[in-house]
């Protein structure tokens, strides 16, 4: 079995094959010739010319431009640029960059939706600001034809603003009047356009008062409010693409022993593609040559590594370990398990039902109350006045104004910016603009083991039992291979200070192990076979590398690493009294191992993707609110069924896709601050509206007693506004 | 009271060019980038012509 494992000796070298000389890729850059790469690491002006002088220095490149704030560059090239070449040449200058898939990046460099807001923003605040002025003039007593005059010079600066300004709001409440359905924006509109409607009546009767201003601020403050929202979602937007745009789908294709890399979507049934250790599989199908071992533990949640040889099926996103696979392919694309997941995933968060976010709960609270009182002071006044349309217009209108929602529009947005931006900083993605409403009401918190509490990197136990000959042997063997267990003991080893005995004839044996011959003997590090030994189930969960040294056979047990702050965050979790549970496809023994270490009481192990989500969905049942942190295909389905759903950064595309936050860093430690932050952007959401209220309760008796005037309005609406802006920013 | 004939649409004059000149900026990419060209005005490779 270990002879024909050896077949292909290429695998003599793992390192060359995990860095391969350079592959024609001219077929796959996009047309116009420009490539985007991420540069995570850069921070000052210093790099951006050195990355752009390291860049232009290349032959091939015709321009590059660094942008900081994204921490991308652009780099434009005559058509044959190798971008594996330009990612090696940018790391022999210290810059460490990787591809951006530029299919994934649609939103690109500039955004235009964010700039259409910011256009009617600027034209706003440019018309509020000499409408105002006019306005003093007219507060301090301007009279007659000064006043009228000021009065016609503001409608012709208001009349066309808010035809530009104000036109979100219209589509808005159309769309939604069209449904049949009352949002936000139907008061906001009927106030911007009923106002200075009726104010243009009264200047044409010189009338003493015209709402021009505020109808322009109104405008002004909730673009404002709009903009900030729409600044939030697009970052978090271009954030989650980037993370997808990192993972580029190619494959390397063999035809006729040539090897040709190719976009996956080309590929078809019966292709032949080299799998090189490191890889993600990207096609499903069937090991043509080849042995090594596979980490499966996105689809499966278990561990440790499964050995593969010819003929053994594989599937899309499996990791290759050692030794580099031919693999026949059975299914590529749409076809493959991985995509096969996304339909669980759908029907899965059909369940979820909607939310109703708190914004949309106080729209339709108060959207109709403010039609009626308008509705109501127009119709008491025309009874009261014997029939005056014109001051029963002008009170109805003043009271449209002053109740009008500037505030509310402010409220959830500014609470949210501040909140997101906060997490930003502490390295958590927010994806969804409700994700941090409904992960202020979770009461249960359900992990997946593999890859979400463990970092999936083997971490040795106590080695002292050991003599120093065995570690010595145990060290130059274990510096050989390239295999993630026999790395970390080889650097566990190093750490110790045991110098690594002197070998001869080393060489790897993919999806077994490695081999030498020590003081003339073969000596053997590897799985349990491999080494000799023929029961390895007796060791703590099975787990070990093993060692064969003359006759003798050692196991140096290991177990999954802890994830960084993963101790701290179940405490944390716990201390906020969160129900903490443990979800995980892998067998028992090593869930108990971890789940003991963490301190988690309640644990599952062996369940299949849908049993998770069965669990979850059980738990809601029950009446409480989930929140599911996993990171494999196996918790796909399980995070779109859970009301918030957190992946980490290193997750599967697909479990990215499903999941509300991303924890961009490798440390688990904050997720109790998230939590908290979450609970806090709540609070402080509704005392938002609280405060709003407030000033409603205070200004709309005045204006339904006639004793409103443009003055009143445009106080009570900025004060509003800037008290509930500076709640929100006690979030920061 | 005549002067405001002047005043007024002085003062509109003055607040359109700087709505001009937010709508140049705005429309010539210069909100892309804010972090970097912060920055790249702090050293000297681009003295002589901007970078493109």
């Amino acid at each position: 079995m270990a002879s024909d494992a050896t077949a292909p000796m290429v695998a003599a070298c793992p390192g060359c094959v995990a860095a391969p000389a350079a592959v024609p890729v001219d077929d796959l850059l996009p047309a116009d010739g420009t490539v985007t790469l991420s540069l995570p690491r850069i921070h000052c002006a210093a790099c951006i010319s050195g990355v752009e002088r390291v860049l232009e220095a290349d032959p091939v490149v015709t321009s590059a431009r660094v942008n900081l704030t994204q921490k991308r560059v652009q780099v434009a090239t005559d058509g044959a640029a190798d971008t594996e070449a330009l990612i090696r040449r940018l790391a022999g200058a210290g810059f460490e960059a990787h591809e951006l898939d530029s299919a994934v990046l649609v939103s690109g460099a500039s955004d235009p939706v964010g700039r259409d807001l910011l256009m009617r923003l600027a034209v706003a605040g440019f018309a509020m600001m000499n409408i105002m002025l006019l306005s003093v003039a007219v507060w301090s007593g301007a009279e007659d034809a000064t006043r009228d005059l000021f009065h016609w010079i503001s409608a012709a600066i208001a009349l066309p603003t808010i035809a530009f300004s104000a036109q979100p709001f219209f589509r808005s409440a159309w769309s939604s009047l069209r449904l049949g359905r009352l949002n936000m924006d139907v008061p906001i509109s009927l106030a911007i356009l009923l106002a200075p409607a009726l104010s243009l009546y009264e200047t044409m009767q010189s009338g003493p008062h015209a709402y021009f201003d505020a109808a322009v601020s109104l405008t002004f403050f909730l673009l404002g409010g709009r903009y900030l929202d729409h600044r939030t979602r697009a970052a978090a937007r271009s954030a989650a693409e980037e993370l997808a745009a990192l993972e580029v789908p190619r494959a390397t294709k063999i035809v006729g022993g040539v090897e040709t890399v190719v976009p996956v979507e080309t590929l078809a049934k019966g292709d032949l593609v080299l799998l090189r250790p490191g890889a993600r599989c990207p096609v499903d199908g069937v090991v043509a040559s080849g042995a090594s071992e596979l980490d499966r533990s996105f689809l499966t949640g278990e561990a440790l590594p499964l050995a593969v040889a010819a003929g053994q099926d594989i599937s899309a996103g499996d990791i290759n370990l050692t030794g580099p696979l031919t693999v026949e392919v059975s299914a590529a694309g749409a076809n493959t398990t991985l995509r096969r997941m996304a339909d669980l995933v759908a029907v899965a968060e059909r369940a979820r039902g909607r939310y109703t976010s708190l914004a949309d709960r106080a729209a339709q609270a108060y959207a109709p109350g403010v039609h009626l009182l308008a509705l109501f002071a127009f119709l008491g006044w025309l009874w009261v006045s014997d029939g005056d349309v014109r001051l029963a217009l002008n009170i109805a209108v003043a009271v449209l104004i002053i109740t009008c929602p500037c505030a509310l529009g402010l409220a959830v947005p500014a609470v949210m910016t501040a909140a997101t931006g906060r997490l930003f900083r502490r390295g958590f993605l927010v994806k969804d603009g409700t994700a941090l409403e409904r992960l202020a009401l979770v009461d249960t918190v359900v992990f997946d083991k593999t890859g979400t509490l463990t970092r999936g990197v083997p971490e040795f136990g106590d080695l002292s039992a050991h003599d120093a000959e065995t570690l010595s042997v145990a060290a130059g063997l274990s510096a050989i291979s390239s295999h993630p267990a026999a790395r970390t003991l080889s650097a566990t080893l190093v750490d110790r200070g045991v110098a690594p005995a002197p070998l001869e004839g080393a060489r790897e044996v993919p999806g077994y192990g490695v081999e030498a011959y020590w003081s003339g003997m073969v000596v053997r590090l590897g799985r349990a076979g491999w080494a000799g030994c023929e029961d390895a189930t007796d060791t703590v969960g099975g787990a070990a590398t093993w060692l064969s040294l003359g006759g003798r056979v050692v196991a140096f047990p290991f177990a999954d690493a802890l994830r960084d702050g993963a101790a701290e965050s179940v405490a944390a979790l716990t201390a906020l009294r969160i129900d903490v549970r443990l979800l995980s496809g892998d067998r028992p023994a090593p869930v108990a191992d971890v789940a003991g270490r963490l301190g988690i009481g309640a644990w599952e192990a062996g369940l299949l993707p849908q049993e998770k989500a069965d669990r979850i969905a059980a738990l809601r049942a029950s009446g409480h609110a989930v929140a599911m942190v996993g990171d494999g295909l196996n918790d796909t389905v399980a995070l779109a069924s859970a009301d918030v759903s957190l992946s980490p950064a290193s997750a599967l595309d697909a479990a990215r896709v499903a999941s509300d936050i991303i924890i961009l860093g490798n440390d688990l430690g904050a997720l109790g601050d998230v939590v908290r932050t979450a609970r806090a952007a709540r609070s402080r959401i509704r005392e938002n509206f609280a405060l709003a209220t407030a000033y409603n309760v205070v200004a709309v008796p005045v204006a339904l007693l006639g004793f409103a005037t443009p003055l009143a309005a445009a106080i009570a609406m900025s004060t509003s506004s800037v008290t509930v802006s500076l709640n929100a920013l006690r979030l920061r | 009271m005549d002067v405001l004939v002047w005043l007024i649409p002085v003062s509109l004059f003055l607040g359109g060019l700087g709505l001009a000149a937010f709508f140049w900026a705005l429309r010539t990419k210069q909100f892309d980038d804010p972090e970097g060209d912060a920055r790249r005005i702090l050293r000297d490779d681009y003295d002589d012509k901007p970078k493109e």
